[in-house]
């Protein structure tokens, strides 16, 4: 295909482990809730997958307000994963967005090695889940309330905890923070423990004090900086990841706007991304960046997403 | 009203009709193509602000003041807005024919009473936005529409005039009585209830003025619907930001979202005193947390 092509000729559909997805752009978990808020404003059926929010064995209520702050090109958030739990998740939401047709990606989240495998055993024995997305950024009770995702071990204790109720053909993309110091050993403990691809990365932990009081604003204090201040953050995970193990699928996350950014994304290595915060100021930019990406990728001449993937990495000319 | 049936808001490019100072307020004017008819009284819309590269990611929520199906130029919505930070700022800024991006109508509106039965309406400050469009609501089904404002001071009232025309009477009040009775809302709502007979009573405000009217409706046996002001990121039930603690049909209490399960509620239900806070027994609440 030769540069400035017709977009019509561009098929973006990629692959995660034999599954596909009709488009690289998938919603980020927390941003979408399960995706029927969302549907006033897009297909989520055209979207490349929904993912949703982390869904815990148990309800939770979430932490107290203010959960939320504005930063400058993002935002902290507080929520303390609020959710309904696994039984009124699979009941409802699920089966929704199986309905219309939708690609499941679900997101589970556990306090304990023991939570991680009973959700992976639900979410693993449902039908319609395209694949499960491993939160590890969660309290671990058991270690002293130590986050998994920042120790290599105990980030692959739970990804395998998770794994072993998953079938086979479903993937498990675990979803890294970039709060660690080596992000690639983190990385290569969650492989051998079993996960299929990564989802690169979640937020990054901040702080914003009230101008008036000097307090935090947060009722949580810290909170997950997310948005397009931590774009460079996540590219650079991406880079890293993917220069180390260039085989492995990583789904890009962290501030994409617009179809260019995601196209970066998939350069520096990314089969797919996320589009998370912006979904905030833009309801229907899941589906957008997709458009976006696709005329992005016809204006270089380039048929399909996954013929730029690592492109980044090589030497030019 | 998350279902996929009558409730469907719309995402619009809106431009500026007008900008006018009204006191200490701006009253902005949007043509919003298919927002404004589906727009009732209660609901809001969501704005994004500062332009295509802003670095404001949060939209801004703000009450329907009016919504016109059809003008000149198309169907319009109207939203007072006061200048709290940057993003307010940039709306107070903007011009005839600026464009920005609307979201709307969201939220459940008011819940109109089946029969015609005497209204007290209770605006704080630019709270009583909302109230003008509901007054006119309310008197077609043949409600007697009474209304209470109250400010800090008399700048920072919204609306006067527009009440003493479309209600029936107006009290008001001012913290520092450079209008009306010194005082606040809730020293007048007593009699202003004893008086009309009041049977329901709407209100939009700080959230310590709808807790303290949602008592003073109670104590008289009068239902109260009240339209909180939480602070949301998305507006439209993705974000989980803009929770408070309210009792359901099951009594249990649970964090809902302002935005989609609001923001009006019924006084009754939601838990004033414990806004900002997850209260023990909550769905979902940590057993042993109590709350920070």
């Amino acid at each position: 295909m030769s540069a400035g092509s017709d977009a019509a000729a561009v098929d973006l559909s990629v692959e995660i482990a034999g599954v596909v997805f009709p488009t690289p752009v998938m919603t980020a978990s927390g941003c979408a809730a399960a995706g029927r808020e969302l549907a006033p404003f897009l297909d989520v059926a055209g979207l490349g997958a929904v993912v949703t929010k982390s869904v815990l064995l148990d309800a939770r209520s979430g932490r107290p307000t203010p959960r939320m702050v504005e930063t400058p090109s993002g935002m902290l958030n507080s929520i303390g994963l609020q959710g309904p739990g696994i039984d009124a998740f699979l009941a409802h939401d699920l089966p929704w967005l199986v309905q219309r047709g939708a690609r499941a990606v679900v997101s589970i989240a556990g306090g304990s090695l023991g939570e991680y495998a009973e959700l992976g055993r639900r979410v693993g024995s449902s039908p319609g889940v395209a694949a499960v997305e491993v939160n590890i950024s969660c309290p671990n009770v058991e270690e002293r309330g130590l986050v998994f995702a920042c120790d290599p071990f105990q980030a692959g204790r739970a990804v395998g905890a998770a794994r072993r109720g998953i079938p086979r053909e479903v993937p498990v993309l675990a979803k890294l923070s970039p709060d660690v110091t080596d992000i690639v050993s983190v990385a290569k403990s969650v492989l051998e423990a079993g996960a299929t691809g990564l989802s690169l990365v979640n937020t990054t932990l901040g702080l914003a004090l009230d101008p008036h009081t000097l307090r935090p604003v947060l009722a949580g204090v810290t909170g997950g900086l997310s948005g397009p201040a931590i774009r460079p953050v996540a590219l650079r995970c991406v880079w890293q990841v993917h220069a180390a193990m260039p085989e492995v699928p990583i789904v890009g996350i962290g501030g994409i706007r617009t179809g260019l950014d995601a196209l970066e994304f998939l350069a520096a290595g990314a089969t797919a991304v996320q589009v998370g915060t912006v979904t905030f100021h833009d309801p229907s930019a899941p589906e957008r960046v997709a458009h976006e990406l696709r005329a992005e990728l016809a204006t270089r001449g380039i048929c399909s997403p996954r013929d730029v993937v690592g492109v980044a990495h090589r030497e030019p000319g | 009203m998350t279902g996929d049936g009558a409730y469907r808001p719309l995402q619009v490019r809106g431009r500026v009709l007008s900008n006018e100072r009204v006191g200490a307020y701006h009253h902005l004017t949007l043509v919003a193509p298919g927002i404004a008819e589906r727009t009732r009284p209660g609901a809001f819309v969501a704005l994004a602000v500062g332009g295509d590269e802003t670095s404001m990611l949060l939209r801004r929520s703000f009450s329907a003041y009016r919504a016109r199906e059809s003008g000149v130029y198309g169907g319009t919505v109207e939203v007072v807005l006061a200048v709290h930070g940057r993003g307010t700022a940039w709306l107070a800024g903007l011009r005839p024919r600026d464009e920005l991006d609307v979201v709307g109508p969201l939220g459940r509106p008011f819940t109109l009473p089946k029969e015609p039965v005497p209204c007290v309406l209770v605006g704080g400050g630019y709270g009583s936005a909302p109230l003008f469009s509901l007054a006119e609501r309310l008197r077609e089904r043949g409600c007697a529409v009474h209304m209470v404002l109250g400010a800090a001071s008399q700048q920072l009232l919204f609306g006067v005039l527009e009440a003493r025309r479309s209600a029936q009477s107006v009290e008001i009040s001012t913290d520092d009585g450079s209008m009306g009775v010194r005082g606040v809302v809730t020293d007048l709502l007593p009699a202003v209830l004893d008086r009309t007979g009041g049977a329901v009573v709407y209100a939009c405000g700080p959230m310590g003025m709808l807790g303290a009217v949602a008592g003073v409706a109670a104590d008289h046996g009068a239902w109260s619907q009240c339209a909180v002001e939480e602070q949301m990121a998305c507006g439209v039930g993705v974000c989980m930001t803009c929770v408070l603690p309210v009792r359901g049909d099951d009594s249990e209490v649970r964090m809902v979202r302002s935005c989609t399960e609001g923001p009006v509620f019924r006084g009754d239900r939601v838990l004033w005193d414990a806004v900002g806070t997850v209260p023990a027994g909550t769905v979902g609440a940590p057993a042993s947390t109590a709350p920070r």
